[in-house]
């Protein structure tokens, strides 16, 4: 089987007519056989017309010549010198009906001798003056083809020499028509052309086939490589035989199986990340859970302790809370980053829950909110508290008060709601602007490390991603710090089921999926017992 | 004072959350694994019950479920990881609501002390309460709610309902056809913070219309309305 190498150009006057119909490797195989088959039957046809078109009218004129002169050779000797005009019409006359079978026409003439009136000369010789001259002037025998309305036809000039072999006044002149030898030519064109025809048919025949052969396994390939994208890892392909189309096969299965093999690992690392970063939750959280219980009672009896002892009582019950809350964003970044974070979402009115959120952390004094009512979504309603209680925090720590909260549409009859927080404080260096979402980024190195766990905005931003949605951070022109949240009123998650999530209580059990949050804060009104940094109640 | 069963297999946390709890007045039994918790249940008689969900032998879930087979008392899971699953599989196994861990000492005094007002009148914080001389027995189609005596029969048989159901039900049928949300309803019987977890709205519905629905699949009493919530009724 014939493959192509290398890519079959594209011809251009099938281009700009038709783009499409070279796009294919298909097409561009068929055009590629056809102009191929069609270029050499083309050659093979003009050659051998050529050649077949001179050997043909050659040959007759060969024997034309020879004729001729063999009937001017047996004639002439019988003509007296210098010939009467009648002596020259019968010798005119002899040299036709000796040509009878040629079908010539004879004119001849001799120097001297006026011709008569030639038009009674049947199909009257009419000589060309070039032809005259080399026949007369320089007594060389000449022939010419000449075409005559279409036709073709032979000319043929002849000095008679006289028997000592010098020139003759007399030469004779025939014409005869090359029609039998134009036809038998025109044969062979129009055989070459009804050869060609069915060349051309087979020869898209013969592509098709070679294009399927070479596109069935690249066809194959293909589906192949769409089932990978797919994630179907165990994908193969048959090997058949040892061409370029094996070698890629083979070569297409130890990718698959490399990609398999990475893939396998990368999972079990993952898995194995998230055990870990469960076995870690749980290890750290059973201490830290012992520590969390007692803290009140330390809290508590700390005034009746001497200074010192009281400071260092206070000093591990505060930071006991801070490990909490630090250890508490640790899990939940790694959540998110197992791809372990689930949306609970609800039918939520968005104003009351923000409210709700600064109410919760006491900060309805410090926080302007700009809420109007009646913008409900379907969100979740714990993630949302935790990107606005951390965004808020954050402008109340690292920007200046008063600190605006402001919900609004980001025009009339969007599918979207902006939640922007801005403060009055000096901004954010444009350095530091592109990473404040950045986790640990402290933008401030001479900040103090007792502000939280340098996660707070990452996780805001992993919150809002994960309804979709996109948070940025900019300076106001007229200072401060402004970062806007901007979230879809509707999240469409595929694989969620239709009739849950958004639209409220589910008729009949939700399926509990594994892919778990865990996140709860226990936020009975308890003042920040294990709350994101932002949520951190100070007491003034 | 409640009397607190605590069942912790962490020494530490254990010791830290009796601590706590006596701290604040409570009378606290505490055993370091299911069976454990399990003997001490009959004779200490606890107000409430405090329940680790990993613990060696019989698993938190277990346990719950145990306890559920014969009496209706307040169950508290204490949950160190975060998942969900924990928290719906608790749920579902009869828990009345969830901590996680870590926790202040004020939190679970806080949590106790709402899951422990469940089982008393709902006089306070229900609208329809105030209306004047209620039948003693409240008659819904089949069920007979009393909310004086806190019973609750259908077809003339007491059923056994947990806290949490007990509350959720006295709640919505204190107003017939009225919709809830599910954030609503987390702040009026569970009285948790707003952001709570609306789950445990939905496996105490689902629990709760096992027990009072001839067919749980299409509630009668419990209604789901899309989008909004939960009702009671319009039978």
């Amino acid at each position: 089987m014939k493959r192509f190498a290398g890519r079959v150009p594209a011809l251009p006057l099938l281009g700009p007519g038709n783009p499409q119909l070279l796009r294919g490797l298909r097409a561009r195989l068929v055009v590629g056989f056809l102009v191929v088959a069609a270029l050499s039957a083309l050659t093979t046809a003009l050659l051998t017309y050529q050649e077949a078109r001179n050997a043909i009218l050659q040959r007759s004129q060969d024997i034309a010549v020879n004729d001729l002169r063999a009937q001017v050779n047996s004639l002439a000797p019988e003509l007296p010198v210098p010939p009467s005009r009648a002596d020259l019409d019968s010798l005119r006359v002899q040299l036709e009906r000796s040509g009878k079978s040629r079908d010539w026409d004879i004119s001849v003439r001799y120097s001297g001798v006026r011709d008569t009136d030639e038009g009674d000369l049947r199909g009257s010789v009419v000589v060309p003056a070039g032809l005259k001259e080399s026949v007369e002037k320089r007594h060389v025998p000449a022939f010419q083809r000449v075409d005559r309305s279409g036709d073709p036809w032979l000319l043929i000039g002849m000095p008679v020499r006289q028997s000592d072999g010098r020139a003759s006044a007399l030469s004779v002149y025939a014409q005869l028509p090359l029609s039998a030898e134009e036809s038998n030519v025109e044969a062979l064109v129009s055989a070459a052309q009804r050869g060609a025809l069915p060349v051309l048919v087979l020869t898209v025949v013969l592509a098709l086939l070679a294009a399927r052969g070479v596109l069935r396994p690249v066809r194959g390939l293909r589906q192949a490589a769409g089932r990978i994208a797919e994630g179907k890892l165990d994908t193969r392909l048959e090997v058949k035989g040892a061409d370029e189309i094996a070698d890629l096969s083979r070569t297409f299965n130890d990718m698959a199986a490399r990609l398999e093999e990475s893939m396998a690992e990368l999972r079990r690392l993952e898995s194995n990340s998230r055990r870990f970063a469960a076995d870690v939750s749980h290890e750290l959280r059973t201490p830290l859970a012992a520590m969390a219980a007692v803290t009140d009672v330390l809290d508590e009896d700390a005034d009746s302790l001497d200074p010192d002892t009281a400071s260092a009582v206070r000093l591990i019950s505060q930071e006991t809370g801070k490990l909490a809350r630090m250890v508490e964003d640790l899990m939940e970044v790694s959540r998110f980053d197992a791809g372990a974070a689930a949306l609970h979402l609800d039918e939520v009115d968005v104003a009351e829950t923000i409210r709700k959120t600064l109410q919760a952390r006491a900060w309805q004094k410090r926080v302007s909110a700009d809420l109007p009512a009646n913008v409900r979504a379907g969100l979740d309603p714990r993630r949302l508290d935790v990107v606005v209680a951390n965004l808020v925090g954050n402008a109340l720590h690292h920007g200046g008060e008063p600190v605006r909260v402001r919900l609004y549409a980001p025009e009339p009859g969007a599918d979207r709601l902006l939640i922007e927080i801005s403060d009055s404080g000096p901004g954010i260096d444009p350095e530091v602007l592109p990473h404040v979402f950045d986790r640990f980024y402290k933008a401030d190195s001479a900040r103090a490390r007792s502000e939280g766990s340098g996660l707070g905005l990452a996780i805001a931003l992993e919150n809002v991603r994960l309804h979709g949605g996109s948070v940025r951070a900019a300076n106001a022109p007229e200072g401060g710090a402004v970062f806007t949240v901007d979230l879809p009123l509707r999240h469409e998650e595929a694989g969620e089921p239709a009739d849950d999530g958004c639209s409220g209580p589910p008729d009949d059990a939700w399926a509990a999926d594994d892919a778990g949050t865990a996140g709860e804060r226990t936020a009975d009104d308890d003042r920040g017992g294990t709350r994101s940094e932002a949520g951190k109640e100070t007491h003034a | 004072m409640p009397r607190v069963l605590l069942i912790e297999d962490d020494a530490a946390v254990r010791d830290g959350v009796s601590l706590a709890l006596r701290r604040r007045g409570h009378e606290v039994a505490a055993a370091a694994s299911g069976e454990e918790g399990l003997e001490l249940l009959p004779g200490f008689r606890p107000d409430i019950v405090l329940l680790d969900l990993m613990l060696p032998g019989k698993d938190g879930f277990e346990v719950c479920r145990l306890i559920r087979t014969e009496r209706q008392l307040p169950i508290i899971m204490l949950t160190a990881r975060g998942e969900d699953l924990d928290v719906v599989l608790g749920l579902e196994a009869g828990a009345d609501d969830y901590i996680i861990k870590p926790a202040r000492g004020e939190v679970l005094e806080a949590r106790m002390r709402a899951v422990l007002r469940r089982t008393a009148l709902p006089a306070d914080g229900t609208p329809a309460a105030a209306e004047p001389g209620p039948a003693p027995v409240e008659s819904y189609g089949e069920l007979a709610i009393d909310r004086a005596g806190l019973v609750v029969g259908k077809g003339g048989k007491d059923l056994a309902l947990a806290p949490s159901e007990m509350k959720l039900l006295l709640f919505l049928s204190a107003t017939p056809g009225q919709v809830f949300s599910r954030q609503q309803l987390l702040e009026h019987v569970w009285e948790h913070s707003y952001h709570g977890d609306a789950r445990l709205v939905d496996a105490c519905v689902m629990r709760l219309r096992t027990k009072i629905e001839d067919t749980p699949r299409s509630p009668r009493y419990v209604q789901t309305v899309r989008g909004f919530g939960y009702r009671f009724g319009p039978l």
